[in-house]
Order: C-alpha cells, then structure tokens, then sequence
C-alpha cells in the first residue's frame, strides 16, 4: 500500500509551500491546511456524504455507488475535496500526479479563503468534523437501542425536508424570534411570576440557552414596544395600511384585543405561527406531539448539519468561480515544464467545459470575477464621472465581492451581458415533445439562472398554520414562484411529513395553473387533491 | 502558517460500502413491493431462459418536495451558435430528432434506477405461500430423478471438499496433552473429506394442458393476459415438478394442439365451440398422459362466447376432465366482469378440484393465479 515514497512526498511538501506563498502573496488568506492523501474508494465517500465523520445512511450509499462507479468507469474523477473546518482538510487522491496536486492545491486554497472570509460563513462552525463524528456516534447508539430500521425509517422522514430550514437564524438555540416576542410580552403583562411553558403547547424550552441569546440582550426594548401597542400607539406600518386594517397577526392572542368586530374570523384568530415560518424542519421539531426524545436529538443534527452545508449550497457558483480563478492565476505563475504545461492546460479545460444542458459553475463564476475585475481595472468613462469609480481597482473589489455576495446577489448584481454573450448562455425548455433553446434573451437567461440559484436551488415550503382547522393539523405552503411542484413527489413526501408532525399535513401549491391543497391525513390513506380559491 | 501532509490508513473506512449494501436492499425491497405490476411486465415473460432481468425502479430517489424539471426552465450553453428553437434532446425516443448526442440521460429529471433482478428473485417472493392443491402421487410413476447428495465422510477426496471441522477435530484428538504446550499442526491422515452419493429419486410428471379460444372475438390483449397466466404457471409447477410439460390447445369450433408460438400470436376467425376443447384434452388423456402417470392441470382461456347449443356437452365434457385432472381452471376474460351464459352452465360442476376465475385485466392475473395456488384451507 504504501507506494507513496518519501522524495515523492517532498516534492508535494515544496509544492505546497510555494503555492501557499505564492497565494499569500495574491492576498489569499485561508485557514491552516491540513492535506490528506486517499485512495478512490475514500474519496468517493467522503464526496458522497460531505463529510467523512457524516452518520449513515442509504442515501449516501447510493450517492457513492454512483460517484465509485463513475470513477470506475473512468467518466469522472473528483478532482478537489474540501472541507469548511479550521483547520481546513483537503483531500488528494493517492493516484494524482504532481501537477495534478499542483492545481488541486492552488484551487482549495481559494475555497479555503472563500470559506473563511466570505460573510455566508461568518457563523459556521469550524469544528463540524467533531460535530459529526459525535452526532454519528449518537446515532449510532439510537440504531443500538430502537432498532436500524427504525431509526432509517425516521431519518427517511427528517430527511425529506431537510432542505425547508431557515440557514441563517439562530432559532435552534434560541427559539423562534415570535417566541421570544411573545415571551417578552407576556413577562410584561403577566409580571415575572409566569410559568415558563404553559398553556402553550408541548415544545421544550430552552431558557438556559435564551440567558445568553438575543432574546435577553432585547428583551427591554421588546416588551417597551409590546406596552406602546397596549397603550393604543399603533406602529407605523399598522397606520400606514392601506385598508386601515391592523396586522392583527403581529398581536400574540393572549392580549385579547379586539378590533374590527364582524370581520371574517381568520384574522381574529390567533396565528400560530403568527407569520409564515420558514422553518418548517425546527418548527415540526419543537411543535410536533409525538416525537420521542432520541427524534428530536436527530432533528436536531439534521438541522445543524443542513444549516453547515447551506452556505456551501447558497456560493457555489462564486466558490468554484473564486477557486477557478486563482488556481489559474496561481499556475501562471510557477514554472513549469512544456509536458506539464499540457497536461495543466487538458485539465484546467476539463474543469471549465462547457455543457449544453447546465452550467458549469466553475466557468461560469470564473467568467464573472474576470468580468468584475476589468470593469473595474478599466472603467467606462461614465462611470469614472457618474461614480467616481478610479483605474485598477479590480482586485480589490474582487475580494469585496468574495466577501459579501451569494450566488443569487452575485448573478444579480454582476451578471452581465458581455457574460452572458461571450458563454452564449440561452434559456431552454420543454416544447413540443423535446428540449428546445426558448430563449437568449439576457434579462431571461439572469432570471432563470438566478430563480435556479434562489433558496439553494430548493423550491419555498413554509409553516401557515400549525393548527390549521382548530385540529393541530399542520399547513404547509410552497411560496410559488413560477415554478410547479412536482406532483408525484409531493404524494410521496406527505406522508414523511405526516409520520412527524402525527396529524394530518396539507400542502398549498399551484398546480397545473390553479391553486391546489393536498392533504394527506393518515397511514395507508391516499392523498387527497382539492382546488381551492 | 502550518501545514501538513498525511497519508492516514482508512482501509477501515467502510461506509460507503455498507451504505451502498443497504441501499440495494432498499431496491430488493422495492421489488418486492412492485410485484403485482411486475409480473405482467413483457421484459420478464419474454426473458425465457435469461437469469436477469432489467427493471426500472423509480422508488428510491430521496423523497422531498421537487420542481417539476419537465416544466422548468434551465439554462444551458452553446458554441457561439446556439439559436432559439434548437432541440437539445427529445423525452422518450431520442434516436428520433435529438440534434446530436443528448440523450434522456444528461437531461434534467432523470432519477430512475435500472436495476438487474433475477428471475428466481421474483419467483421466490411470488411464490411464497402457494402450493400444489390436490397433489397426488402417481403410483406408477416411473421417471427417475438423480441428484447428488453429500452424506458421507472419508480419508481420501478432492480438497475442495474438506471437511474443516471434522479435520481440525481429528487433529485436536490426536494432539491430546501435547496440545497444551505447543501449536498443533494438522497431519494428513487427519484430513477429512465430505464426499457425495448418487441417489435415484422418482419423480412424478405433470402437464399443463393450456387450452384456449383462438376464436375471432378474442383480441391481442386476451391472448397477452393468457400468455402471462400461463407463463407464471409454468414456472411454478416446473418447482414442484422436475417435468412440467405444457401442452397448449387452440381452439373455435375444433380443437388442435399448436406450438407455443402459434397459440399466442395467431388468430382465427369464426364460432366457438368449447366442448371441442375439452373433448381433445379427454382424448390427449386416454393416448397421451395418463392419468395415473400424470398430475394433470388442464386450463381455459376463453371470453365465454360459446354456441349455446354447445353448453351442454362442454358441461359434461368437462366434468370428466375434472374427475381425471387435479386441479382444472377455466379463466373468462371479460373486461365488464360480466359472466356468460357458459359460465353460469359450468358453475354446476360443483367440484373444488374446478375453479373459476374472472379476469378483467392485467392487474386480475395475480389474484387470479393466488386463487389456484393458495389454499385457505389451512
């Protein structure tokens, strides 16, 4: 096995060294890196779940089978494996050759800069790795106890939304924000001698956890503007209404204000969740009646490990652009041989081909930072008057871009129609019985590509109502923008849903045109389609 | 900054491997759950003879809310020459119109899995349950059966038939007390071999007698349910039987033994008479498979639109058929599950050796053959 000899291994350390100066020197500024050198098998593994400490599970298996076969049979290569931890692990297969590694190292050390310096992952957490292994081990441990089937059974259903997660807020630890509002209300109204839990549904609290949240650090500020509307001040946006109404669903129930009598019921009835909540996984997690302890514990990691990966899933396009970017640059830069020259050229081609059916993130980013950079190293001199924009900033504002944008922001501040015309980017769909180019149009190719990047790719679920009808069913909505569900897979995952939440689940969409609820309300049961207004 | 370079050993990493094995087992299972769509599927009927078939199973992608991909837009990028109303690929038949080499394969939403499942996979979940109802032993059967059985033990033999156990027993005995000092080595005479007898068994015979109308009124897709019918059949007595032998009776108005080929594909024109049938199958009998040779299992197929007249011989007719054979069905296919005047005649023969089934489509086979083959006696 150990065919990895010791000059072979210098050769790699030195090159590690001079590209990381060299990278340094660009102003690259990553995390201590740790490589690791892996056979094919491992390497697809760790593809396939994220993670090399990552729980079990089938989907996995089948992700790797695939990615081994795909290797196997020689159709492609994972070529840079790289992990958002500190220090950072990137993985290199044992068969590359020096050039090979030469390139994969330039190119994670930009990921690494990307993960460490772009806003996205300001909050992720850098020892996920021990994260993972502990959670796998507890998993693990519930398969020991409950049975592995029972326990694949319900990660099956946590896993089917897994994606209908809110990445950013910090409601996990600290409670929904319209808790804590209603929380700080209450301690107002109520005085301090309130119990904490009552009366309100079955969900754990965490109130070590808030003594250190946010909710604490506002709570005064909090309860002032729940006393200011006691007192009859109405907030602006309630005055500014156009109808006059009052946003009656800002007013936890508790307070039993009463205003416009005889209007229809909804809007008197309490709203629980008081807005749309957009995460559906924490909500069904700390809301559902039924779940044991061990469920909710893997709940929990699901969603702590959704929310790591989602900033990965929210850059792509910008990360392998970035990455792109700076392995070519940084290749330029070192000497190398006519042979080596060639083989660096086959693969950096590899790596941005083109495809006639998708797009090739690492090209597509890496045409955007190139576009960025010259119109700002050479700005149009309208922009120099309109703006005061100077010569050769380019660079800098590359880095403020790989700092503060996400795919969705980046396409849409940055996509341009020089980019758009030199890839010869088109829009194409279903017509007649085949795939068709439908469109070049530019302002379309921006809006396809960024409605595909929106939400991660995945399409909006969120919790209406979590006492739909009065009878603790559970209401979900697919925010639609455009873009129909897909039927088939919506019968197949409400009945996941169902096995969570533990009553009956319906789902608002648009279907074929028309506004559709289905509803599926119990085991063995079919899932019911109704049209509504 | 640090650096490092390692080269850890992770030949114990196995998860994907064992992830990979549950997730197959995960499309066994999905198998399983198919079956009743399965066993009408083309693919497997007209396998004859192979060991796999390839079967589509569409039950193990990650189950989450998704866009319809097939009314999406994407984005796509072309050579500089890309113009609207440019087909990049067609559903369905793509060798058609597909302008080059896009096939359904790199299209958006394709998550299918093809999957290889052998034949004796499906048997063995359809045939769970199912027996032989009113099985008898021929007492003159005569035909032999050789089979190999291990069920001896000698010093001399092939050494890919050792007996380890038996040979590290002996070792051990012969090592006795010495044992307790040293390793013990295995010495030659301790070898053991399992070896093998040949042992004659005799076999009784059984014979399918498939007889159906090949009158005019019965279409393609008749004959199509017929032919899966009598496939599953077939395989299920060929488990029971070393020899099932199917012999298949076209009929309208006369009878006549035909090749397989014929009796599936060809049609006739004109009346039906079923007493012809059944006369022929009395008289293949009397000549041919003897009842007290044979296990008899005669079946008809047919849409029940028989020449009135005829009722009343088909009925005696087959009540003798049914005296001699051990189980005897007779399938109408009807696609308004309305029961013709001949089945109403048949249902006089009263016998639980004689069954009748309706069949109103694809989806009536499975139950119709459970109807044969599982008994609710027990």
């Amino acid at each position: 096995m150990q065919r990895y000899d010791v000059s072979e291994r210098k050769a790699l350390e030195q090159a590690i060294d001079e590209i990381s100066d060299i990278a340094r020197g660009f102003g690259l500024d990553f995390f201590p890196m740790r490589f690791e050198i892996v056979p094919a098998d491992v390497m697809a593994a760790i593809g396939s779940y994220g993670m090399p400490s990552r729980f079990t599970h089938w989907h996995f298996g089948k992700a790797f089978q695939r990615m081994k076969l795909s290797y196997d049979l020689g159709l492609s290569k994972i070529y840079e494996l790289v992990i958002n931890t500190d220090p950072c692990y990137a993985f290199l297969y044992e068969g590359n050759s020096l050039l090979q590694n030469k390139l994969i190292v330039a190119h994670v050390l930009a990921h690494s800069d990307f993960f460490k310096n772009n806003i996205y992952f300001s909050r992720t957490n850098r020892q996920m790795m021990e994260s993972m292994a502990n959670s796998a081990e507890r998993i693990r441990h519930y398969e020991r106890l409950y049975g592995t089937k029972r326990v694949e059974v319900f990660l099956d259903a946590v896993l089917s939304i897994q994606e209908h997660i809110d990445p950013y807020s910090h409601a996990r630890e600290n409670g929904f924000a319209w808790e804590c509002e209603e929380d700080a209300f209450e301690t107002t109204l109520l005085g301090e001698t309130r119990i904490s839990g009552d009366g309100r549904g079955k969900h754990i609290r965490f109130d070590e956890d808030r003594q250190s949240g946010s909710y604490r650090r506002y709570s005064d500020l909090l309860a002032l503007d729940e006393r200011l509307k006691l007192d009859g001040m109405r907030r602006i946006d309630d005055t500014l209404s156009m109808s006059g109404e009052v946003d009656d669903r800002r007013f936890p129930a508790d307070a039993h204000v009463k205003r416009n009598e005889g209007q229809n019921d909804r809007r008197h009835k309490r709203h629980f969740p008081p807005d749309d909540e957009k995460d559906v996984l924490l909500f069904i997690l700390r809301y559902s009646t039924i779940l044991e302890p061990w469920q909710r514990d893997i709940m929990t990691i699901v969603h702590d490990e959704m929310r790591y990966f989602w900033p990965q899933i929210e850059t792509k396009i910008m990360n392998e652009g970035w990455a792109t970017y700076w392995h070519q640059r940084i290749m330029r830069t070192l000497d190398l041989t006519e042979a080596e020259t060639i083989e660096y050229a086959k693969m950096n081609a590899q790596v941005t081909a083109p495809s006639r059916t998708t797009v090739n993130p690492y090209l597509l980013g890496l045409k955007m930072f190139e576009a960025i950079e010259r119109s700002y190293d050479d700005p149009p001199e309208e922009y120099m008057l309109r703006f005061g924009r100077k010569k050769g900033q380019g660079r800098a504002k590359i880095f403020e871009v790989r700092e503060l944008e996400n795919d969705v922001s980046f396409l849409r501040n940055y996509m341009t129609e020089d980019v758009i015309r030199h890839l010869d980017l088109y829009v194409f769909a279903e017509e007649r019985d085949a795939w068709r180019i439908t469109s070049k149009d530019i302002e379309k190719v921006r809006d396809v590509l960024i409605r595909a990047r929106t939400n991660g790719g995945y399409p909006t679920i969120v919790v209406r109502d979590g006492d739909f009808a009065r009878r603790g069913e559970l209401l979900l909505v697919h925010i639609y923008d455009g873009i129909e569900l897909d039927r088939r897979y919506i019968e197949k995952t409400l009945p996941y849903v169902y096995r969570l939440w533990g009553r009956p689940v319906h789902i608002e969409t648009v279907l074929n045109g028309t506004m559709t609820r289905l509803s599926y309300s119990g085991e063995g049961g079919q899932v019911k389609q109704e049209n509504i207004v | 900054m640090e650096m490092s370079i390692s080269r850890e050993d992770w030949s114990l990493h196995r998860k994907g491997y064992t992830d990979q094995v549950r997730h197959q087992e995960k499309i066994k299972e999905a198998i399983r759950a198919r079956l009743r769509d399965l066993i009408h599927d083309e693919s497997i009927i007209l396998s004859n003879g192979k060991k796999y078939v390839k079967i589509p199973v569409h039950t193990l992608d990650e189950i989450r809310f998704r866009y319809n991909e097939q009314k999406r837009e994407h984005v796509g990028q072309g050579d500089g020459k890309a113009q609207p109303g440019d087909v990049l690929g067609s559903f369905g038949d793509d060798s058609e119109h597909a302008a080059g080499k896009g096939t359904a394969g790199d299209m958006p939403g394709t998550d299918i899995e093809e999957v290889a499942v052998s034949l004796e996979d499906i048997e063995e979940t359809l045939f769970k349950g199912w027996s032989l109802p009113h099985l008898e032993r021929k007492e003159k059967s005569i035909e032999k059966s050789v089979t190999d059985r291990f069920n001896d033990v000698r010093k001399k033999g092939l050494m890919s038939n050792l007996d380890k156990k038996r040979t590290i027993l002996n070792a051990l005995r012969r090592s006795g007390p010495a044992l307790r000092k040293t390793s013990f080595h295995i010495q030659p005479d301790d070898l053991r071999f399992k070896t093998w007898q040949q042992e004659t068994r005799e076999e009784t015979q059984a014979v399918i007698m498939a007889m159906m109308d090949t009158s005019g009124s019965m279409g393609k897709y008749e004959k199509e349910m017929a032919r899966v019918f009598f496939f599953w059949m077939q395989r299920f007595l060929k488990r029971n039987y070393q020899h099932a032998e199917i012999v298949y009776i076209a009929h309208h108005t006369e009878a006549k033994e035909v090749s397989e080929e014929h009796f599936f594909s060809r049609g006739e024109s004109g009346g039906t008479m079923v007493s012809s049938a059944y006369r022929f199958a009395l008289d293949l009998i009397e000549t041919r498979y003897p009842q007290h040779r044979f296990n008899i299992y005669p079946f008809h197929f047919t849409d029940g639109d028989n020449v009135t007249k005829d009722n009343m011989t088909a009925l005696s007719l087959l009540t003798e058929l049914v005296k001699r054979a051990n189980l005897t069905g007779y399938a109408e296919v009807s696609p308004y599950a309305r029961k013709s005047s001949l089945w109403q005649t048949l249902e006089k023969i009263n016998n639980p050796r004689f069954k009748q089934v309706l069949v109103r489509d694809k989806t009536d086979i499975l139950p119709a053959l459970e109807s044969l083959f599982v008994s609710h006696e027990s």
